[in-house]
């Protein structure tokens, strides 16, 4: 069973700073992570393959630095990486394309795994729209998979409904965050991962220029401004100073 | 003409409103979509909540499965040659608008807080970081499609007199190779979180399950009575059911005053809580994230606060 994971390099949103002046997110400096639910994508994969046998592919839409992540998939239990380098304007439909277009050259597959979402922008769409691109069915928000020869169910976290589907190959699934824990690797895996192959492509070699549908005018800051009143001492007397201030601010009635 | 769908019909009045500003600045005419059965009364409420024209795909499919939806809707975009296609971004809405999107290789953004028209293009903006930045983002070509979120616009008030065409359309598309086999409703404890002004919440600082108990008690004091927690709590523990859910993938709330008990602040919890008026964090652990993200705070032993400061609060109010 062939599995191909996508995966997205991302910057540890917990780590971001916001420039005090402009409000503005800092986003140089900021170190990189491969994106949390990606990753229960990863261990899911290993799962299906430790059970089916097969060819594990990741792919990775990012700069060259995304390598080292890469690496780390590898460690993990991935066989092969493929690193398409965007243009430097892309949005979703350059990004699917050269999914797309990376994966036609991986050649055959039976499953492609994605996360529901990535942790940094949280749309959700990537999954989705590849399979609209490649016309391939899709099964969002999986929970728990189980995957046999000629079909796989997934139980899915809809929201108001749990809803369980079934589809043959080749099919396009999303997971969330409970579906697994995923393993980290140890340190024979670390070293091994280094000879494990890692395919650099250009985005022109996957796919036709590409111009992004969609442009980004501006990144705004949000600010979080708080009071930050911390009471550490006496218990009794945190809680009484606490009462107090909650009531002057109107919130207790 | 600009689409309006959502399977939520509340939540497809909310962008029926939005729908017919952006509609009216384009010179187009604003279209609800149906697709299931033919339902003149959730037409003729579509039209009474601002639709000039409501379009339904009649099927007999009944569950909502992305692939079909999609292709009905490549469908009814080529017969109204709509370049503005507005969906309601619920779970189900969202899969579809990304796959919509891929299909017909066009622009998609998911999520947008506002939608506007600027130099005559589609402009909108989202929170992307977990809550910390909004993108400002443009379309530079059509269709282009987006999903909103429940409550980001409000509806207008129903009006019966409003006078609007009902279009019927049959569709012959392609069956998807996946298939349903079960739909249950997710167990609920009833609660609306997002409506609530005053939350008491919990995460991975309570030991069992029935010390939740005490953010109950408290939440009753405070008059709040709504309980609401963080990811593990919901789900990995299950110790409560999804609606108590706050966070990135769970629900967005504002109340008055939330309160977070045993709660670390991760950054998705964050997210799901910022806009609070005001927020008050309890936990041993003085480095918890969540202390930066609060107004009013106490280090130590909920255990030990909870109960205190539930009966310091119904002293107080009395």
């Amino acid at each position: 069973m062939n599995i191909i994971v996508c995966a997205k390099q991302v910057i540890d949103v917990s780590e971001m700073k916001v420039d005090p002046n402009t409000k503005k997110p800092i986003l140089q400096g900021v170190p990189q992570k491969i994106s949390d639910i990606d990753k229960n994508a990863m261990e899911e994969a290993i799962k299906i393959k430790e059970k089916h046998g097969g060819k594990l592919t990741v792919v990775t839409i990012g700069p060259s630095d995304a390598k080292e992540r890469i690496k780390e998939l590898l460690a993990m239990g991935a066989d092969e990486g493929v690193l398409v380098s965007p243009p430097e304007k892309h949005d979703y439909y350059v990004v699917s394309n050269l999914l797309a277009g990376a994966i036609k050259k991986i050649g055959e597959y039976d499953i492609i795994l994605c996360g529901e979402a990535s942790i940094d922008m949280f749309s959700g769409q990537a999954g989705p729209r590849l399979a609209g691109l490649l016309g391939i069915p899709q099964i969002t928000y999986a929970q728990n998979l189980v995957v046999e020869k000629d079909k796989v169910t997934a139980d899915r976290n809809m929201g108001d409904t749990a809803v369980t589907t079934e589809s043959s190959y080749p099919v396009l699934i999303t997971v969330t965050k409970e579906i697994n824990e995923p393993r980290l690797p140890s340190l024979m895996q670390i070293l091994g991962a280094a000879n494990k192959p890692i395919n650099e492509m250009k985005a022109d070699s996957v796919a036709d220029s590409l111009y992004p549908k969609v442009e980004m005018l501006e990144l705004k800051g949000v600010s979080m401004e708080r009071k930050n009143i911390v009471y550490k001492d006496n218990i009794d007397e945190s809680i009484g100073k606490l009462v107090d201030s909650l009531a002057k601010e109107g919130v207790l009635r | 003409m600009v689409l309006v769908y959502s399977d939520d019909k509340k939540l497809a009045f909310e962008l029926l409103n939005k729908g017919g500003m952006l509609s009216e600045e384009l010179g187009e005419k604003l279209t609800a979509v149906i697709i299931g059965k033919n339902d003149q009364a959730l037409a003729q409420e579509y039209i009474s909540y601002g639709a000039e024209n409501v379009f339904i795909a009649e099927t007999d499919i009944d569950n909502f499965k992305a692939e079909e939806y999609a292709n009905y809707f490549e469908n009814i975009i080529k017969e109204t040659k709509s370049e503005t296609i507005i969906i309601g971004s619920n779970k189900n809405g969202k899969e579809l608008a990304s796959r919509l999107a891929g299909k017909l290789d066009v622009g998609c953004i998911i999520d947008c807080t506002n939608i506007y028209l600027k130099d005559k293009k589609l402009t909108s903006e989202r929170v992307v970081y977990s809550g910390n930045a909004i993108a400002v983002e443009q379309f530079n070509s059509k269709p282009a499609i987006v999903t909103v979120p429940s409550k980001v616009f409000d509806p207008l008030p129903k009006d019966e007199k409003r006078k609007g065409n009902v279009i019927e359309k049959k569709f012959d598309v392609e069956k998807s190779e996946s298939k349903i086999l079960k739909v249950q409703e997710m167990k609920s404890e009833g609660v609306n979180v997002e409506d609530a002004e005053i939350i008491v919440s919990c995460g991975r600082g309570f030991k069992n399950k029935e010390d939740i108990k005490m953010v109950q008690d408290l939440a009753n004091a405070i008059k709040g009575k709504t309980v609401g927690c963080s990811r593990p709590i919901a789900a990995d523990l299950k110790w409560l059911s999804e609606d108590h859910w706050i966070g990135l993938s769970g629900h967005k709330v504002k109340p008055k005053l939330y309160i977070a008990a045993g709660i670390s602040g991760q950054i998705q919890h964050i997210a799901g809580m910022r806009d609070s008026g005001i927020i008050v964090a309890i936990n041993k652990d003085p480095e918890a994230l969540i202390f930066k993200s609060a107004d009013y705070g106490i280090v130590g032993d909920l255990y030990e606060i909870l109960p205190k400061l539930t009966s310091a609060v119904k002293e107080k109010i009395g």
